[in-house]
């Protein structure tokens, strides 16, 4: 009992100077820490931590020994075959047409949807007060579910009857077979994803915000006409906002797989164009269609050396452009 | 690692949090300094048109959407944008053709279970990256953010693995339980709130002789509740629309064991003309107006959010 109080009055007493004692650095430089608060600190993150441990950690290093393995799903063995896995992928043309097929897309996607977000959000942040609205009939398609997209646009994009056809033959021209010629379906899925831009959008048109309003009144006085100012002003001032949205497009375009799914994929019964096989499809159906568990396991790591290296080298040349205000 | 600095460069640079929902109120005001009036307002008119124009194109799809869901068996593949004939029974034959009620129960349960999941244990991770002092506090969140980076393909058959070895395969488990460990996005976002409260909050309430765990649940939760919804509202969402774990561990199940997006995939596949001629396409079309329906509804009420979440992504890196 004696104890107990004792603890509780060294405990309340010793709440806030301990946090002091805490900030402060110890002559060897270390921080010193209160053991009660750090071990509640380690209970609140214990969640991440099992989490990380089992999740990721865990899952990472058991990917990789599959990778390496021959896996049977009905019994559960798994016999090492050393790089197989890897040779095979090496091998298989399918895999380097899906690897094509879907830097081709981010290609090509990623810099459309930049283009057009950031000119939709000029054209908000121009607007004024009205902008609220068209601001969330923007929004809405990112809310439409993927398979409600798919559907949807798998009638609009008909060669023959689709909307989007017939509104190019009024103008006077003849729309692809969207979803049928090789070379079209993955523009077709370029323009899924041009429609539901608006992610990317908003967090332009937060940026464009921010953008001080000085500047352009300063820089139209001394001349500037709207170009220039543009270039001068407005793209180095969102261009965090641009780096962002560039790794961030292009590793989702390197996992795309909803669409491309269901547009061509779903039904195992039907031919799908070749030229639809992205790399997430492919490696969803050596996974849990074939159950090629050491194959999949073996494409996902080139997946993630990929997207790993792709998006160093924006961070390495993002740094030289990318201005951050008030410094790094 | 480059990925852990981004955060903070990004953060630096777009200073204040808590204005996105305003962005309007920056108007145009800036570009009317020295231009003629007539320029001006030719400018407004293109402004005017390309605004109505790109909504126009934006709503086209739903309008498209809602017109062929009414529309009989043989026309949906029409291209007109007001049925021939309405068919209303198409809602209510639906429910015969598609056990849709059954997908929607699923995926509501599901989405409600992983948001509510995932909100509670991220707050309580980021309370604890937030507002205590431990030893290799740097480095364990470092972690966090670098597991953003990680492509879920790299885990998708270890994870398949572990739910198959606890005996989970089947059940809805595999589809929301990860998120009682919290998610790195989520814990990011919170922490970025939590770390605007003062610690003198905190520390007031333990000289009170309140448990770190009371302080969580009397101080912090109800403090957190604009990111938390923030948080709740994002996971809806994309639990609601996810479509490929559903494919992993619910499409060996019965069709009325599928989430609502599964369950259209299958739908499609059923009444596409592909698939035997001129398909019943017209139920696919009213479950993809149902399924997307409570979405614009999550959206009308959580606006606020959502575009304040994704902004702060747009900080965040």
């Amino acid at each position: 009992m004696g104890s107990t109080v004792a603890e509780g009055v060294a405990q309340g007493a010793g709440a806030a100077p301990s946090t002091v004692r805490a900030s402060r650095l110890t002559r060897r430089g270390r921080q010193r820490y209160n053991r009660r608060e750090a071990i509640a600190g380690y209970l609140f993150i214990s969640p991440w931590i099992v989490g990380f441990l089992i999740f990721t950690a865990g899952a990472m290093i058991w990917s990789l020994v599959i990778a390496f393995s021959d896996y049977s799903l009905a019994t559960g063995e798994m016999r090492p075959v050393g790089t197989r896995n890897f040779e095979n992928l090496i091998e298989d043309p399918r895999v380097a047409t899906s690897l094509a097929n879907t830097l081709f897309y981010a290609v090509m996607a990623v810099p459309l949807e930049i283009v057009f977000a950031l000119g939709l959000a000029m054209l908000l942040s121009r607007l004024g007060r009205g902008s609220g609205i068209f601001r969330t009939i923007y929004y809405l398609p990112k809310m439409t579910p993927a398979v409600a997209t798919a559907a949807v646009f798998f009638l609009l994009l008909n060669g023959n009857t689709g909307a989007i056809n017939q509104g190019l033959a009024a103008i006077g021209i003849e729309g692809p077979q969207w979803l049928i010629d090789p070379a079209w379906v993955k523009p077709s899925i370029v323009l899924m994803s041009m429609w539901a831009v608006s992610g990317t959008m908003v967090i332009f048109l937060a940026a464009l915000k921010n953008v001080p309003r000085e500047l352009y009144e300063v820089s139209s006085i001394d001349g500037a006409g709207p170009v220039r100012q543009f270039v001068s002003i407005t793209l180095p001032m969102i261009s965090p906002a641009l780096f962002f949205n560039t790794i961030v497009l292009s590793i989702a375009a390197f996992q795309t797989f909803d669409q491309a799914y269901l547009l061509f994929w779903r039904d195992q019964n039907n031919a799908a164009p070749e030229a639809s096989l992205f790399y997430a499809v492919y490696l969803f159906q050596q996974a849990f269609r074939q159950f090629n568990f050491g194959f999949a396991s073996a494409m996902a790591w080139l997946m993630f050396v990929i997207i790993m290296i792709v998006t160093a080298i924006q961070m390495r040349f993002g740094n030289r452009f990318v201005y951050y205000e008030g410094g790094r | 690692m480059s990925a852990v600095n981004m955060p903070e460069a990004i953060t630096a640079a777009t200073r204040k949090p808590d204005e996105i929902s305003g962005m309007e109120k920056r108007s145009s005001a800036w570009r009317r300094g020295g231009m003629p009036a007539s320029r001006f307002r030719a400018g407004k008119v293109v402004l005017w048109v390309l605004v109505i124009g790109f909504a126009l194109l934006f709503m086209y799809p739903f309008a498209w959407l809602v017109a062929a869901s009414l529309k009989p068996r043989g026309q949906v593949f029409d291209n007109r944008l007001v049925p021939e004939t309405f068919v209303w029974s198409n809602y209510a034959d639906v429910w015969d053709q598609l056990p849709l009620l059954s997908w929607l129960f699923n995926s509501v349960s599901i989405a409600l279970l992983a948001a509510g999941a995932v909100a509670i244990s991220s707050t309580m991770v980021a309370f604890g990256f937030a507002q205590f002092r431990f030893p290799g506090r740097g480095v364990l969140f470092g972690l966090v953010l670098a597991t953003m980076m990680l492509p879920g393909a790299v885990t998708m058959v270890p994870v398949y693995l572990i739910w198959k070895e606890v005996g989970l395969l089947g059940t809805w488990a595999p589809l929301w339980a990860f998120n009682l460990f919290g998610s790195a996005f989520y814990i990011f976002l919170q922490r970025q709130f939590l770390l605007g409260l003062p610690r003198e909050l905190f520390e007031a309430a333990r000289m009170d002789g309140a448990s770190y765990w009371r302080i969580f649940w009397r101080i912090v939760m109800p403090l957190s509740i604009p990111s938390f919804i923030i948080v709740f509202l994002f996971e809806f969402q994309a639990s609601w629309n996810n479509l490929q774990a559903a494919l992993i561990y619910l499409n060996a199940g019965s069709v009325e064991e599928f989430t609502a997006p599964l369950g259209i995939a299958y739908a499609m596949t059923r009444y596409s003309p592909t698939a035997g001629g001129q398909g019943d396409y017209q139920y696919v079309m009213v479950a993809s107006l149902l399924v997307t329906l409570p979405m614009l509804v999550l959206f009308a009420f959580g606006q606020r959010y959502f575009i304040e979440g994704i902004a702060t992504t747009g900080r965040k890196g």
